[in-house]
């Protein structure tokens, strides 16, 4: 029948407009720290994804380029914020960061595997409760909330220090129901619009909705320097935006929810270089 | 009967025949996903069409279709395909399907449905965040659905 021709002619010419649009350039970071921004899906996307790309390539040219240099990244402001906070004794221990972990380079390991599963905890962390259990378990001092300004900064500190390395978060083991959890999140529409992440992100990115140029949604570059609020986004407080703007009642920063779609989400960028702190707009 | 008849006139005449709107969960699809029958009995107003296809809170059509005749309203996305002539190749019926839920006609597509109130995995209040409050308001109203209709339909050359 003409209709069902018609529908399949629409599928076609939507087809290529997909994947078009990632640009193909590449990021050095200070003229000689090289980002993998673009490379081979992870295994366990497979039937998804064949290729994975930091929401960098979907930057216009002048964003792309505040990336580059240190001093054109207003996000490094807040990492030099952090570096002060590093060695200040807070909490009824009077210790610092510094005095138990040493200097921030020697934490580069860290931000590459996180979130990650902690045994004694007995359950998934994300780089953020991790902190908080220093602060209130080893220093005596407050936690902080999520994805709130001292927490952002220092995470951003943990993810400069770690730029250039492969995201390698495990997904198996005792992490694996949680990354299930997240996966089914992921793939869930939401809201009055009825969208899932994957609506956007695994179907669209390359796409534009209205100005939106459409990433993969990756969060190897968080937290991120947003240009349109002039200062750092955390990874969950991303998620909730995304999530109310299918119109929908959304969860919450720190919620197991997001915890575990932190997790996977994550996952989907192993491969891919800790880039953070990014700017995006 | 008399009585059915005459009180569908007088809403007829009235003008404002909201009560007799095809409720959202009581629209009637075809085989193909198509609505033959008006949600209002009365003929859609292109000109407003127009206007809510470009509206962010109303249909924001152009938020994933390009359409040359809206081009004064910025950044048009390209999620969807283009709806230039539209109106020559899809019927009335398919149009207005089309817009109430496209998950009738286009399987899995991403395109959201305009006029419908119920199946929503965590329905929100607007653009909130927050729950929805008690009744789900469809996106667009029965009339505002005919009358984004009326505007594809006059989409003739592609
Ligand atoms: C009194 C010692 C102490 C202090 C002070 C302390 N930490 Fe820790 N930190 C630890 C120990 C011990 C671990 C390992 C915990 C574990 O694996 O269960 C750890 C783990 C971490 C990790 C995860 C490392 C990994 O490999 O998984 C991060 C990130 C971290 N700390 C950040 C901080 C920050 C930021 C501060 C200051 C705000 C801080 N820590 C203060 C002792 C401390
Ligand atoms: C209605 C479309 C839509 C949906 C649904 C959606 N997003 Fe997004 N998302 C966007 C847009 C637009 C942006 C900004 C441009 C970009 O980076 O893609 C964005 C950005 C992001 C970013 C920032 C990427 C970067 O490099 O800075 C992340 C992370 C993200 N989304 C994750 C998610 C997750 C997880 C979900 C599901 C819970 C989701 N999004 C659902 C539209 C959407
Ligand atoms: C979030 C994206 C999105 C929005 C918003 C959206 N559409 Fe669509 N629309 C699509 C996609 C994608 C398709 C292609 C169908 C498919 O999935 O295969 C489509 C298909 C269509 C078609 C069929 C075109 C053809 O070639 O047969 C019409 C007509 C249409 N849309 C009209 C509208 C109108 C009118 C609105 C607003 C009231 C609207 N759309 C809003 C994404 C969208």
């Amino acid at each position: 029948m003409k209709f069902t021709a018609l529908t399949a002619v629409a599928a076609l010419l939507m087809a290529p407009a997909a994947y078009a649009e990632a640009d193909d350039e590449s990021l050095v970071i200070n003229g000689d720290l090289e980002i993998t921004t673009h490379t081979d899906a992870p295994a366990h996307l497979d039937g998804h994804l064949d290729e994975i790309y930091s929401g960098w390539h979907f930057r216009d040219d002048e964003t792309q380029a505040m990336e580059a240099d240190d001093f054109d990244n207003p996000a490094m402001i807040f990492v030099d914020q952090a570096r002060d906070m590093w060695t200040t004794p807070e909490g009824s221990e009077g210790k610092s960061c510094a005095d138990c972990h040493g200097a921030p380079e020697d934490m580069a390991a860290v931000r590459p595997v996180y979130p990650k599963w902690n045994e004694d905890a007995g359950e998934v962390r994300t780089m953020q409760m991790q902190m908080n259990d220093c602060r209130t378990n080893r220093m005596g001092a407050d936690a902080w909330k999520t994805d709130a300004k001292d927490a952002l900064n220092m995470e951003a500190l943990m993810s400069s220090v770690a730029r250039g390395q492969p995201v390698n978060v495990a997904i198996d083991g005792p992490a694996q129901s949680v990354w299930e959890q997240g996966k089914e999140l992921y793939y869930t529409r939401t809201g009055i619009l009825d969208l899932s992440c994957a609506s956007c992100h695994e179907e669209n990115y390359g796409n534009r909705i209205r100005s939106d140029h459409l990433s993969q949604g990756q969060i190897n570059g968080f937290p991120a320097y947003r240009l349109k609020n002039a200062g750092l986004n955390g990874v969950q407080g991303r998620f909730k935006g995304c999530v109310r703007d299918t119109r929908a009642e959304t969860f919450s920063p720190g919620s197991p929810e997001f915890i575990a779609l932190e997790l996977y989400v994550a996952s989907r960028g192993n491969g891919l270089s800790v880039e953070g702190p990014s700017v995006r707009n | 009967m008399r009585l059915t008849a005459m009180t569908a006139a007088v809403a007829l005449l009235a003008g404002a025949a909201f009560a007799e709107d095809v409720a959202p969960d009581a629209v009637q699809f075809g085989e193909d996903g198509q609505i033959e029958a008006s949600l209002t009995g009365t003929p859609g107003d292109p000109e407003n069409g127009k206007a809510i296809m470009t509206n962010r809170g109303k249909g924001n059509c152009v938020a994933c279709h390009a359409v040359t005749a809206l081009s004064d309203a910025p950044f048009h996305g390209d999620v969807g395909p283009s709806l230039d002539g539209v109106g020559e190749y899809r019927s009335e019926a398919e149009l207005r399907g089309i817009v109430v839920n496209p998950k009738m006609i286009f399987e899995g597509t991403v395109m959201p449905a305009f006029y419908k109130t119920s199946g929503f995995t965590r329905p929100g209040d607007g653009y909130t965040g927050k729950a929805a409050t008690d009744t789900i308001e469809p996106i667009l109203s029965a009339q505002e659905v005919e009358d984004v209709v009326a505007f594809l339909l006059t989409l003739k050359d592609s």
